[in-house]
């Protein structure tokens, strides 16, 4: 009778495996991180010539902004990186576009795109410099050639995402074939394709740091191997800086952006 | 308006999915079309409306739309079908902008479509905030806006909860003994075939084909009285009857991979 109908708590056993937030957490282990940094470069156990303590490096970002050198070096890198990356947005969203809507222009264009999109555009810097100068056209040209395939891929992927009963909606009521793509197909593929910016917009840095390593006199990327050559690492780590800095502003950006034409979702 | 299906036939591959279908839709009156899953009936609602094209046979309507209307043959869809970037009232706007109407007789439209579907206070509202039974109420105002000759609908309350699609029943019956709108509903539910139809035409399966045509013969507002059960439980029975082997067959069906 007694072990039969004893009574017993149901114990708990769905705890954890779910996201908490923790408040400040990050702001700790990222300042701790660099009070770390900053104790081992003053307590000698590196050597400044290899890495320069925070501080240094602080300095160093301050000396360029008071000698206006970090606008200098900054505009003309924000200038390569808009120009290229509007010129192979906007080209790679027309194609994308094409090769979402259009049967022909899949069967040409999708073979195309898949067979040139794994080259490492990089790799064809030396050849546009061939074809274009040493100039500003090569450096932008491999930006855009950078952003433009994965601007189609995301684009036209976006497009084939777009529920089809929402366009077969759009026909049942009669709508014209260019309502349709402007009022069903483009607002149903933006999220895919503002997805894609985010991924652009960082594969256009990349580039531009690359293609400023050759032959460029100011932007970021040329600042960063003077900066090397002449072991200079405090400056050189400035210019590291100055990237993430430009990187988070960017994605800050986009998220706003998405914030505001996605406010639907 | 009237609709008329000659020998339609349809294949998806070798699947034959409608086989030589003849049938009327009369006007004024609501045709339920029924049959298990796989019958086609979805496919045959699609052909009636053009935005399928049947493998053989025509559709053809008889008689002219009542005046003002955009586009007499409308949908009302099983997933409502509503953009999500919309709100209610672009929504139904969709249906209207190229129509080159004026902007006061757009807005009287909405208007008046809201206010009988019960959705005035929403009209800004996306339709992710809404509920199920508030999405479809902006289907079928979207489908009213457009002034239709002959509603298409395809198992428009299969997607809602028990309470939501009673409440909805109601309200879809109230509408069209109004307006006597000729409607054909796809569904694979009795009860709803057996509240709102005139008729009821029975699809068989794979291939699809008229099995029977049965007609309700009692008006829709007499059927919720005592007295309409017995009569409306014994069509039930038939129905089920016809279907239920059928029914056994496509539920224990694997789809080809």
């Amino acid at each position: 009778m007694k072990t039969g109908a004893e009574i017993r708590d149901v114990t708990f056993r769905g705890g954890g495996f779910t996201v908490v937030p923790k408040r400040g957490a990050a702001l700790v282990a990222f300042v701790a991180l660099i009070a770390f940094w900053e104790l081992a470069c003053r307590a000698g156990w590196v050597s400044p010539i290899f890495l320069p303590s925070p501080a240094n490096i602080v300095a160093a970002l301050h000396e360029l902004l008071a000698t206006g050198k970090l606008w200098l070096h900054i505009s003309e890198s924000l200038r390569r990186l808009a120009i290229g990356w509007s010129f192979g947005t906007v080209s790679g969203l027309g194609i994308g576009f094409a090769i979402g809507v259009w049967s022909l222009s899949r069967a040409v264009g999708l073979p195309l795109v898949s067979a040139l999109f794994p080259i490492p555009k990089i790799a064809l810097l030396p050849l546009l410099i061939l074809w274009l100068g040493i100039g500003e056209p090569s450096k932008v040209a491999t930006i855009a050639l950078g952003v433009f395939f994965p601007t189609a891929i995301a684009t036209f992927s976006a497009i084939d995402s777009v529920p089809r009963n929402l366009i077969r909606m759009g026909q049942s009521f009669n709508l014209p074939a260019i309502d349709v793509l402007r009022k069903i197909v483009l607002p149903g593929a933006l999220p895919g394709i503002l997805a894609g910016f985010r991924i652009t917009a960082s594969i256009g840095l990349i580039l531009l740091v690359s293609a400023e390593m050759i032959g460029a006199e100011y932007g970021i990327g040329a600042f960063i191997l003077q900066a090397g050559n002449l072991m200079q690492t405090d400056q050189l780590l400035a210019g590291v800086v100055m990237l993430s800095i430009l990187g988070l502003l960017i994605g800050t950006g986009l998220t706003r952006l998405e914030a505001w034409l996605l406010r639907w979702r | 308006m009237e609709l008329i299906v000659e020998g339609v036939s349809h294949r998806y591959g070798d699947v034959v999915a409608l086989e030589g279908i003849d049938l009327e839709v009369r006007e004024g009156e609501t045709l339920a079309l029924i049959g298990p899953s796989g019958c086609g009936k979805s496919t045959l609602l699609g052909i009636m409306g053009g935005i399928l094209q049947a493998s053989a046979g025509r559709v053809r309507v008889k008689g002219a739309p009542p005046p003002g209307s955009l586009n007499p043959q409308t949908y009302i869809f099983q997933d409502f079908a509503l953009l999500p970037w919309r709100t209610v009232e672009g929504n139904v706007a969709l249906a209207l902008e190229h129509h080159g109407l004026s902007d006061a007789e757009r807005e009287a439209r909405i208007a008046d479509v809201l206010a009988r579907t019960g959705l005035g206070e929403f009209r800004q509202a996306f339709p992710k905030q809404l509920s199920g039974g508030m999405r479809q109420r902006v289907g079928i105002a979207r489908a009213l806006a457009v002034k239709p000759a002959i509603l298409l609908m395809d198992e428009p309350l299969s997607a809602l909860d028990a309470q939501t699609r009673e409440l909805l029943m109601e309200d879809f019956l109230a509408l069209w003994l109004r307006e006597r709108i000729t409607a054909v509903y796809v569904t694979h539910n009795l009860t709803e075939a057996l509240r709102l139809a005139d008729r009821v035409c029975v699809l068989s399966r794979r291939p699809g084909r008229v099995r029977e045509m049965v007609t309700i013969d009692m008006p829709q507002a007499e059927r919720t009285s005592q007295a309409a059960q017995a009569h409306l439980a014994g069509l039930h029975d038939r129905l089920w009857r016809l279907i239920k082997a059928e029914a056994q067959v496509a539920e224990r069906e694997v789809a080809p991979a």
